[in-house]
């Protein structure tokens, strides 16, 4: 049994979620990201909210999986500072959703000043709504620089770190994200990011606490059972069941309760 | 949360997939090589791409006998400036910032 917390089922088929159920998959949450092009209104961020908020959730339920959201507009598009207040002003709407748990997931793409503005009123409206926050920290040579302007910007709002998941760390920013307080994840791609065996290196080296993994499958190179093959590879180092349910089942149910709305239905 | 393997079963359980990624890492750099001859550079000549040039830097890191190489090779590949950039270039990444000498 297992919980993907960040995965892009927009992107995926239909055969992904019967596989992901059979993988032991119970419950996952999307975070609204980049969909490969840049929208051209507010209005696309909307039809992009139904879709996480009504559509998702059904499609996953065939399969006995549990769906839930974090809204927002992705850094990749908050260049344009005029688009992402629209879309800032809509999202409101669409927090009592019942799937909703957050903002997310918010960050920095290549730690412009635009995006570190649209990034503060993100956490602003977090803030505002008491709500719990996902972050995406930037690709390759703009993680480390990009990591330590999130954090330091979450900081600046009074946030909780312990209601934050900082996403996508590696080995040059888990220590600091955690000796700050933060819950980080760790993201299980094929070429970047981390692969499975990384990852438990990680976990080796870091410990279990406040970490957990996910496959933030999408219409990239990526793997939607990403998570259950990192389980594998703990199983085939030996280590105990108990840390691999800790890390792929405990770990995110624990931090996503926080929400009020998460459930595995288990 | 410590290791469980020995040093003999990581080396037994991984040693032929490394293997393989460093047969490729070098025939990479031979086709590198290869290319840039056919376009007229001496094999001594300084290798024109910032990303070929980290790479080998990197190398460096790997053979040093010290701990953390992965954290390391990764800080060596990351933009170390520290302010926000005026406006994004573009919206991917390269994969390495300049080398710091360069």
């Amino acid at each position: 049994m297992y919980i993907d917390p960040h995965i892009h089922m927009v992107s995926r088929t239909t055969d992904d979620y019967r596989q992901m159920a059979l993988a032991g998959c119970v419950a996952i949450t999307e975070p609204a990201f980049w969909a490969g092009y840049d929208r051209s209104s507010a209005q696309g961020f909307v039809d992009y909210f139904r879709l996480l908020t009504d559509t998702e959730p059904k499609r996953a339920a065939q399969f006995g999986i549990r769906h839930h959201t974090w809204l927002c507009i992705n850094p990749k598009e908050s260049e344009d500072i005029g688009l992402a207040r629209e879309v800032l002003a809509e999202i409101p709407s669409f927090l009592d959703r019942p799937s909703v748990l957050g903002i997310g997931e918010i960050g920095l793409n290549k730690n412009s000043r635009n995006e570190l503005t649209v990034l503060h009123e993100h956490i602003a409206l977090a803030a505002k709504h008491q709500l719990m926050i996902l972050v995406h920290t930037p690709h390759l040579e703009d993680k480390l620089k990009g990591t330590r302007l999130i954090m330091d910007a979450i900081r600046e709002h009074g946030i909780d770190p312990g209601r934050v998941l900082i996403d996508h760390v590696e080995e040059h920013t888990v220590g600091e994200v955690l000796r700050r307080g933060f819950w980080a994840g760790m993201t299980l791609y094929p070429d970047t990011k981390c692969t499975p065996q990384r990852a438990v290196d990680i976990f080796e080296m870091h410990g279990t606490d406040r970490l957990w993994i996910n496959s933030a499958a999408d219409w990239g190179v990526s793997d939607p059972l990403a998570v259950p093959k990192c389980q594998q590879e703990m199983r085939a180092r030996g280590h105990l069941e108990a840390a691999i349910r800790k890390v792929s089942f405990e770990n995110p149910f624990r931090f996503l309760s926080q929400s009020g709305r998460f459930s595995t239905g288990h | 949360m410590s290791i469980p393997m020995k040093a003999r079963d990581i080396a037994d359980r991984y040693f032929l997939e490394h293997r393989a990624k460093v047969l490729d890492l070098a025939a990479f750099l031979d086709r590198y090589d290869r290319a840039a001859q056919a376009e007229g550079h001496a094999a001594t000549d300084r290798i024109d791409d910032g990303r070929v040039r980290a790479l080998l830097a990197a190398i460096h890191l790997l053979i040093d006998r010290k701990p953390e190489r992965a954290r390391r090779v990764l800080e060596l590949w990351s933009d170390r400036s520290t302010d926000p950039i005026d406006r994004a270039p573009m919206k991917g990444a390269i994969g390495v910032a300049p080398l710091p000498d360069e």
